[in-house]
């Protein structure tokens, strides 16, 4: 099997004062040629990830090697091998876009004339090509994440690490951002994406690791991911207990997943929402049953990162 | 090395991109020691003498170089605080580049900030007296200072968080400019503080320019030895702490 693009094991990082460790035994391991998504709520070291094995922070205990290289020890090699796209559009807003691609080709070590013929073919890319003579200054959120991708593509790393692309972004910017990375996965870079979005995610990764107070809690493609933690769920209110009790069985026998109720309330995960919506309505109706409330909804990351935790937990207390 | 040449020539460049960008805000900056020289020649130049113009003028020159740290410092902070120098960071380029960079970049600025200074006050009536080789040596000694306080102002800027601790720094550049023998001899002053005056940094360089351009003023003993040796002083401590700091990786 060929070497992986991002290899992490047991990767330790605690900030100097910080009570808790950013990073507690990250394993990561990254297959060459996808996109891959780290997914975790906002503090839960995905950025600290990205920093390090980017080279911009050493790791306190573990080994990261990227693109063939030790991030410890070969900082400069693995330099020359990476794009970073940051979470903070991290480009120079009083140059022009332009400018802004010329003077990251040029620190590429592109010549001159090289380093202005791959900007404008960039600005073109990223449509751009209006808006290149512009100080970035006067961007919209949307156009300054994409000039931001465009200068972590200057000298088609082997590596991507696009650190949360579309926090803070309203959705139209977000989609523009999302077209472009599609983009770029079509030419065969090796992404790592950092989101909070479970979203994001699965619009773009191939494969998803969930991140929980510095490891990796859960690791799959973005289906073996949903299949543990049903893609949606059905809120369904009753008058009264007694009530949701009759309706139980009848809901269970629906659901992709343990139902979960709560005095005259039931929640079940499901995999096809229309579907188990139309199978529970006509096992309710058979039922007799008239729910007051019926909602259907994605499982927010935090219930996810619960639930997560929470089977996470069992495993300990059973192997104690 | 070449690589290292050129990458510094390129992140140089990049700031002389910023003048030509916003150039009000480089033009109001040079302009605005002009304007101090010309608020406390004008006020104290009549109660003091009429040759306080004379006397004011090379302290006026240390004091535009001093004035530089805060540039600087600030240029240096918005970088980190947007992300740029993380970003450079991440580029396989030498990252003593990114300084030397910086460096050249204000180097020139502060050039053309006391050439500009030197037209005021020669366009008002100043001149210096002692040849032009003595005249090359001061500028030299102040060019010298520049650089020394050009690895504060980088540690600075690389050590403060935020705008709060930037406007600290602006602040506090006032009262150490005001003591020193930019303005007045430290020897009218109260012992005590003609002390610390007499042992600021500025007041050696500007003691010492006044020397070598034949201006007025009493120039205490060692003043030209001191005026070299204090910036490198300086710089000997703080341009391995700016080196160190832009190396560290655990931000």
């Amino acid at each position: 099997m060929a070497e992986p693009a991002i290899a992490a094991h047991g990767v330790r990082k605690t900030y100097r004062g910080a009570p808790a460790p950013a990073l507690d035994g990250f394993d990561l391991e990254v297959p060459r040629g996808t996109v891959y998504g780290l997914l975790g709520p906002n503090g839960a070291g995905k950025t600290t990830a990205v920093r390090i094995l980017a080279t911009l922070m050493r790791l306190d205990a573990g080994r990261a090697v990227v693109a063939g290289h030790d991030v410890t020890t070969q900082p400069a090699q693995v330099r020359q091998r990476i794009g970073l796209v940051g979470q903070y559009a991290a480009v120079d807003e009083i140059l022009s876009g332009r400018q802004n691609l010329v003077l990251f080709g040029r620190l590429n070590h592109l010549g001159r004339a090289r380093a202005a013929t791959r900007a404008d073919e960039l600005l073109e890319r990223f449509g751009l090509t209006d808006a290149g003579g512009k100080p970035v200054a006067k961007y919209s959120g949307g156009m300054r994440r994409r000039l931001d991708l465009a200068a972590g593509l200057i000298v088609s790393p082997e590596v991507l690490f696009v650190d949360e692309p579309t926090t803070g972004l309203d959705p139209q910017a977000r989609q523009e951002v999302w077209s472009a990375l599609r983009e770029l996965v079509a030419g065969g870079t090796t992404v790592l994406l950092t989101t909070q979005y479970l979203e994001e995610a699965d619009q773009l990764a191939s494969r998803i690791a969930m991140l929980w107070h510095g490891r990796v809690v859960s690791e799959g493609t973005p289906d073996e991911l949903k299949a543990t933690i049903g893609e949606d769920w059905i809120d369904l209110a009753f008058a009264d207990p007694e009530q949701a009790g009759r309706a139980l069985p009848a809901v269970a026998a629906h659901a992709d997943g343990e139902p979960r109720t709560e005095q005259h309330r039931i929640s079940v995960p499901v995999r096809q929402r229309t579907k188990a919506l139309i199978a529970i309505s006509t096992a309710l109706a058979a039922e007799g049953v008239e729910p007051v409330e019926v909602n259907l909804r994605r499982p927010t990351l935090d219930e996810v990162f619960l639930d997560l935790h929470r089977k996470q937990g069992d495993k300990q207390e059973v192997a104690a | 090395m070449t690589a290292v040449l050129e990458e510094t020539w390129v992140l140089a460049r990049r700031e002389l991109t910023h003048w030509r960008q916003q150039p009000v805000g480089v033009i109001v900056n040079w302009l605005f020691t002009v304007m101090v020289a010309l608020m406390f020649g004008g006020l104290f130049g009549g109660a003091i003498g009429a040759d306080y113009f004379d006397y004011l003028m090379p302290g006026m020159f240390a004091l535009a170089m001093f004035f530089g740290v805060e540039a600087t410092m600030t240029a240096v902070s918005t970088d980190a605080a947007k992300g740029v120098t993380d970003r450079f960071r991440s580029l396989p380029i030498n990252s003593a580049s990114v300084v030397l960079g910086r460096c050249l970049a204000d180097l020139m600025n502060s050039a053309v900030g006391l050439a500009v200074l030197v037209g005021a006050a020669a366009a008002l009536g100043w001149r210096w007296h002692e040849g032009l080789g003595s005249a090359l040596a001061a500028f030299g000694l102040l060019l010298l200072l520049r650089f020394a306080l050009l690895w504060v102002g980088i540690f600075l800027g690389l050590v403060v968080k935020g705008p709060e601790s930037v406007t600290m720094v602006q602040i506090l550049v006032w009262p150490v400019g005001f003591l020193s023998g930019v303005f007045v001899d430290p020897d009218t002053m109260p012992a005590w503080l003609g002390t610390i005056a007499q042992w600021n940094p500025l007041s050696a360089t500007a003691a010492a320019s006044r020397d070598l351009f034949g201006n007025p003023g009493l120039v205490p003993d060692h003043a030209l030895l001191l005026a070299v040796l204090w910036p490198l002083l300086l710089t000997a401590i703080f341009l391995p702490l700016s080196v160190h700091r832009h190396r560290r990786l655990n931000s």
